[in-house]
């Protein structure tokens, strides 16, 4: 077990770049990093084949650690920028890691879409309740009544649910896991990677540093402890009364099917294109 | 004129027939100019009056099996370009006044990050949506300045419809020559003209392509620039897994806040363009040898201005004129060079005055430069042109 995740470590991990990495000590997005390059290991794929993009914020400092092609874009944007390399070269597997602010909020607009065209991306969206490189303000996963740095006397908004979202806007995968079911989380990763078409991963991970400590929520290891507590298994989240469900979220597989991508869509109309063309 | 549309064509149109003349809009050279220089990847979003660039390339790229695609707004477009170029296409988008604010974030990004595309500015009334169908020149130090920071910038203005052709295919050159972004300036009124153009047989066009690394990808780092300060880029996908960040970066592109690698970074980003600036300043002129009266203009005010030399000539005023081909870098040479020993320079332009700042600080007590302003969404005439001379003469 050690020796395979050493030479996972050792392939996956960039070497010429320095670590310690930017994170503070006990966030969640090194689990992430972690469950990400296993998940890549796994599924065998070929290291030039791959490209990871993300937009900013802490969760947008993860790619750079990870030995493949990667663009650390501009906030909100990460998904645009994936669209066209995706386009560009169809052949490549491009996996895109947001913050909540980055995908909901200055790129809500650009998730939305790109899951009406099923491009055939790949999101890892990092749900940590709030901004946390900026410091801790809210954001629009916030819950209702939390407080943050812009929100003294809490939070005014109800939050966005991810997963349902994408759901609706007609992604092909979506799930939810946390860093706590680091289990899981490969699984859902290695599934939304594998999966054609636009697949969602939220990822539940604690800021203890901003949001932890302004909601008085303890430190990182009671913030996972409260993720183990709220967590609720997909296949079993039926049976939670919904005076139950205050607080708490499914974890697992919340949407699965299959649905051309842009890409095959857009096939069809070079060839009809190109028939119009040749007829003169 | 209430609607902010244009009329699609429904027919695919005819692929150019090279070596011929045609007649075409400004818009359709462009989108010409374009495909003859590689473009081979377009995102776009609508907008009065460059949306016919966008339909032009919404059929032509398919039947070229090439990658279009409508996104949901400007900064989408211009970041799908982004991605599209580092996987190595030739990314285009084309867009208006209200798009091209949008897009200012993303053109920092492709500066910094120094990625060749070319983004197409049809002018049109400003601020906001402004005068969307009428015609202005107020976006030219926007297209300088719009996006943060510090930086170059490399900007093509045409006059006439074959213009249009030869600068965009300028511009990808440009773009791909010295990796960076540039920008394709043009004006509702040149957009829309329709003129004859005698488009260049495939053979006689030169097109540059982006210089590749030369070694295998484990030696390769990405900002490592030989004596030319333009680094090699390398298509993503292709073997060489390096890393791309909008944050400046130290050779190997990873961020850096070290002073001493943070200010030869921005020399590098400067200097690349700067030792240049004799190739890429364009200029055209009329007339100027014995001209007493200089004009100095760009874009459609360029054409009236060309009337009024002929006219004014007619009527024993000696007029010539320097038209800007380039705007940015500054033809500072050929604006010093026309306006030494003249009795004056007359700048006319649809903004308040964007250019003959420019052209009175590098005048330098040369002569009198007056600035000439129009701001009603319609052109300046030549006999507009003419009137100020009672003032000069
Ligand atoms: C256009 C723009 N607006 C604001 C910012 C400042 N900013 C940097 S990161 C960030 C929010 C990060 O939050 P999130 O996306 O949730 O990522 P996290 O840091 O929590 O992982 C903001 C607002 C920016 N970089 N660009
Ligand atoms: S601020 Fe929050 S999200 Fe950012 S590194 Fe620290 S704990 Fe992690």
């Amino acid at each position: 077990m050690t020796a395979v995740h050493r030479s996972v470590v050792y392939d996956w991990l960039r070497h010429d770049k320095k670590f310690p990495h930017v994170w503070c000590p006990g966030c969640g997005l090194g689990i992430l990093l972690g469950s990400l390059v296993r998940s890549l290991a796994q599924g065998g794929y070929d290291k030039n084949q791959v490209v990871l993009v993300s937009g900013i914020g802490c969760s947008g400092r993860l790619p750079v650690y990870v030995d493949v092609g990667s663009v650390h874009t501009t906030h909100g944007r990460a998904l645009t920028f994936a669209t066209g390399i995706k386009l560009a070269k169809p052949e490549l597997k491009v996996i895109v890691v947001m913050g909540d602010g980055d995908a909901t909020a200055i790129g809500g607009n650009h998730l939305i879409h790109a899951a009406r065209r099923n491009l055939d991306l790949t999101a890892i969206i990092v749900n940590n309740l709030n901004y946390g490189m900026t410091g801790g303000q809210y954001s629009p996963t916030t819950p209702l009544g939390a407080k943050a740095t812009t929100a003294p006397y809490g939070h005014s908004e109800p939050s966005f649910d991810i997963s349902a979202l994408t759901v609706t806007a007609g992604a092909s995968f979506v799930a939810r896991s946390t860093v706590y079911h680091v289990t899981q989380l490969d699984q859902m990763l290695g599934q939304a990677i594998a999966k054609k078409g636009f697949g969602v991963v939220e990822v539940l991970s604690p800021c203890h540093t901003n949001y932890g400590r302004q909601n008085r929520l303890g430190s990182q290891v009671e913030m996972m402890k409260g993720f183990k507590k709220q967590a609720v298994r997909a296949d079993r989240w039926d049976k939670v009364s919904p005076a139950e469900r205050e607080g708490r979220f499914p974890i697992g597989v919340l949407a699965d099917h299959g649905r051309p991508t842009f890409w095959e869509t857009y096939e069809g109309a070079i060839e009809r294109a190109q028939a119009i063309r040749k007829e003169g | 004129m209430a609607a902010e549309t244009t009329k699609p064509s429904r027919r695919p149109a005819k692929s150019a027939r090279k070596g011929q003349s045609r007649l075409l809009q400004g818009n359709e050279a462009a989108s010409l100019g374009a495909l003859a220089a590689g473009c081979n990847f377009f995102a776009g979003y609508p907008i009065t009056p460059a949306s016919e660039i966008t339909e032009y390339m919404s059929r032509e790229m398919p039947v070229r099996g090439n990658p279009f695609i409508q996104m949901e707004d400007e900064i989408a477009s211009i970041g799908a370009c982004v991605g599209a170029s580092l996987a190595g296409r030739k990314a285009m988008t084309a867009t208006s006044g209200p798009g091209f604010s949008l897009m200012q974030e993303n053109l920092g990004y492709a500066m910094i990050a120094e990625i060749p595309l070319v983004v197409v500015n049809v002018m049109r009334g400003g601020p906001s949506t402004g005068l969307p169908t009428n015609v202005a020149q107020g976006d030219v130090q926007q297209a300088r300045w719009g996006t943060h920071g510090d930086h170059p910038a490399v900007v093509f203005c045409p006059s006439s419809v074959s213009e249009c052709f030869e600068l965009m295919v300028m511009a990808f050159n440009t773009a791909e020559r010295f990796r960076t972004p540039v920008i394709f300036l043009a004006d509702e009124t040149v957009a829309h003209l329709r003129e004859k153009v005698v488009l260049p047989a495939e053979g006689d066009l030169e097109v540059i392509d982006r210089r590749r690394p030369a070694v295998p990808p484990d030696w390769y780092v990405p900002y490592k620039t030989d004596g030319s300060l333009i680094p090699r880029l390398a298509d993503l996908g292709e073997g060489y897994r390096y890393h791309v960040t909008g944050l400046v970066h130290d050779e190997r592109g990873f961020p850096t806040r070290r002073a001493d690698e943070v200010e030869p970074f921005y020399a590098r980003l400067f200097g690349k363009i700067s030792r240049h600036f004799d190739d890429l300043m364009l200029t055209k002129q009329y007339s100027l040898d014995d001209a007493e009266i200089v004009l100095i203009s760009y874009g459609c005010t360029a054409r009236s201005c060309r009337a009024a030399v002929r006219l004014g000539r007619e009527r024993g005023i000696k007029l010539g004129l320097l038209q800007l081909l380039t705007l940015w870098p500054f033809p500072r040479q050929a604006v010093e060079a026309a306006l030494t020993g003249r009795k004056a320079a007359l700048v006319p332009e649809l903004n308040m005055g964007q250019i003959s700042r420019e052209v009175k600080r590098v005048n330098d007590g040369r002569t009198q430069v007056i600035r000439h302003s129009k701001m009603d969404g319609t052109m300046i005439t030549p006999e507009e042109i003419l009137g100020r001379m009672r003032e000069v003469a």
